[in-house]
């Protein structure tokens, strides 16, 4: 355990919202249908926020569409090494470009309703009857400007990141070393690359954004939460023949029978931002066969230290606050994406590292079908205690949510550290860095 | 395909909804075949099976037990209180039976209700079934949603 030493208890305690406390936070923060809506421009606004993957979008032409805090995202590569992001309305009446999930535009892009057309960069193109514009205030209008781009987009080894508001922080210094979890994942190819597949899990929960973001971090459930099903699983695996070969499934729901101390141990990293990694030193997914030809491939490519590196590093959860949060084995990523105060729509994706062998994809698939799925009897408890979170939260008797555990004064100040896993620093840290956004007006409100 | 046979294959779909209706979950798994699996694919009808595509359950025997077990113990959290749900078939069409295989195509809506909450799905069962110990058991239950890909609620029991 490497708890972190209070550094001083003369710093400042101050809160800087006054819905999160130190060690506690205010019931609002999941129930207030207002406070969500302040929250999808403050804090969401300034993010930098997943919106999608390149190997979506292999081709020029090429789009996936998106809706992220309510306004519809078009991504779209527009040449073999870039993506824009767009907001997806045509320039002219306010029409969705396009409606489906994924497509290809072709040479240009054209709006359904009345044939506005727009370069692959989104400038403007052609527009039916534009003799009618002849002396009109078109040209010089934001209408007449093509279509809007996003305020930030960075593409991060095809990991696609947006942010909706001009403020905010860049990039590199919004996620800093929490990018490594990317990097981690990514060199699980040999050639580096990773390409969505198998399909995307899509769950909605009547929930908080903040119950789902929260339990990812919090390792001490799965003892109480998922008993249920842990233990039938023990029982049954116990009834099994002796020298059975273990089926993946198995070995991938039997570690949640792991006892609290287990879970405590694995050990969790705080990174600033709130972002975090669980499972430092070990994980339920630690214990997966190993594959000598592929680590063979692996060494080939990146060197046998840092092959161990990656392979040794098979986090329970990363989570790149606030939209994501990727395993590394199994190549799994979970998409948390609000839909109101009280209902979340969670993706689960799965990745093929290309050149590794045909099993990652399908550990990937199996774990997210095992655990993710609407259909998964490790999710059904989760999903209820969330439901059941955001009913008893209603209750006006006693509005704060307890996050004291292994709470030391000062803590705030020694991020990036490394503590037990159990340590609900990991959501404070998660909150803070909330309280930071809310608490700034955004350029635009002060306008 | 004689009279009979298809008789009896039809009748086997319909009881074995009946059971899942009665929430008999032991004996509806009593009639899969040792090497059954019940799918319900995440691309539904459009998905094939040898895609490499996920599934939003894709279950042996094993795991299948795991899942009734679970359901019969009576320690989930998510079935206080517990679900029921509710199958309502088109007249099973059988498209072969040879008196060892059969298969049979049967269009279904389906109502899972948990307390005050109640979801609501449509499709239709792709049932293989074979023989085994003299009588018919499942080898392959698919079940193709018609919104299979859609994001959705808990579904905590069997579409």
């Amino acid at each position: 355990m490497h708890r972190a030493e209070s550094m001083s208890a003369e710093l400042p305690n101050l809160p800087v919202h006054p819905l999160v406390q130190d060690d506690r936070v205010h019931r609002d923060l999941y129930t207030d249908a207002d406070l969500f809506a302040q929250e999808q421009q403050r804090f969401f606004g300034r993010a930098w926020v997943f919106a999608g993957h390149g190997s979506q979008m292999p081709e020029v032409g090429d789009f996936i569409t998106v809706s992220l805090s309510g306004q519809p995202i078009l991504l779209l590569r527009d040449a073999p090494d870039r993506i824009q992001a767009f907001f997806n309305r045509c320039a002219h009446k306010g029409s969705q470009l396009y409606a489906q999930a994924q497509g290809h535009v072709g040479k240009m892009l054209r709006c359904p309703y009345h044939a506005w057309s727009y370069r692959l960069d989104g400038q403007a193109l052609a527009r039916p009857l534009k003799d009618g514009y002849v002396g009109t205030g078109l040209d010089a209008s934001p209408n007449g400007q093509g279509l809007t781009r996003l305020p930030g987009v960075r593409v991060y080894r095809e990991f696609v990141f947006v942010r909706l508001s001009p403020d905010g922080l860049d990039f590199d210094t919004y996620f800093g070393d929490a990018l490594r979890a990317i990097d981690n994942m990514v060199e699980r190819s040999p050639v580096g690359r990773l390409e969505v597949a198998g399909g995307v899990l899509r769950n909605t929960m009547a929930c908080n954004w903040k119950m789902y973001l929260e339990n990812i971090n919090d390792s001490v459930h799965p003892v109480s939460a998922h008993e249920s099903a842990s233990s039938v699983a023990r029982q049954m695996w116990q009834q099994q023949p002796s020298g059975a070969p273990m089926p993946m499934a198995m070995e991938q729901i039997l570690p949640f029978a792991n006892g609290y101390d287990f879970f405590d141990q694995m050990g969790a990293r705080i990174h600033p931002q709130g972002h975090s990694l669980l499972g430092v030193n070990f994980s339920i997914h630690s214990a997966y066969a190993v594959l000598p030809e592929y680590q063979a491939a692996l060494e080939a490519a990146w060197g046998v230290e840092r092959t161990q590196e990656v392979l040794q590093r098979s986090p329970q959860n990363a989570v790149l606050y606030p939209s994501i949060a990727l395993k590394g084995s199994p190549l799994s990523m979970r998409v948390i994406r609000p839909l109101a105060v009280d209902r979340t729509l969670v993706e689960a994706w799965s990745f093929r590292a290309v050149g590794a062998p045909d099993v990652l994809l399908e550990r990937a698939m199996t774990y997210n079908r095992l655990v993710f799925s609407p259909m998964s009897v490790v999710a059904h408890d989760d999903v209820h205690l969330f439901e059941s979170i955001q009913q008893g939260l209603q209750a006006q008797g006693q509005p704060w949510v307890s996050l004291h555990r292994n709470h030391v004064a000062g803590e705030s100040a020694q991020s990036p550290a490394d503590t037990n896993s159990a340590n609900e620093w990991l959501m404070r840290n998660q909150y803070r860095a909330w309280a930071q956004a809310m608490s700034q007006p955004l350029a635009s409100e002060l306008a | 395909m004689s009279a009979a046979d298809v008789q009896a294959v039809q009748d086997f779909v319909l009881a074995e909804a009946s059971l899942l209706n009665h929430a008999l979950y032991r004996e509806w798994l009593a009639l899969f075949a040792h090497e059954g699996r019940y799918w319900v694919p995440l691309g539904g009808i459009d998905q094939n099976e040898s895609d490499t595509h996920n599934a939003l359950a894709d279950e042996d025997r094993l795991l299948l037990s795991l899942r009734v077990e679970r359901l019969l113990a009576g320690r989930a959290h998510s079935q206080q209180p517990a679900s029921r749900s509710a199958h309502v078939l088109q007249a099973p069409q059988v498209d072969l039976c040879d008196g060892q295989r059969a298969e049979v195509y049967t269009p279904f809506t389906y109502v899972e209700s948990r307390g005050e909450q109640q979801i609501w799905l449509a499709g239709h069962w792709c049932h293989r079934l074979c023989r085994e110990d003299g009588a018919w058991r499942i080898a392959l239950k698919r079940v193709n949603l018609v919104n299979a890909g859609a994001a959705h609620l808990a579904i905590q029991l069997f579409p």
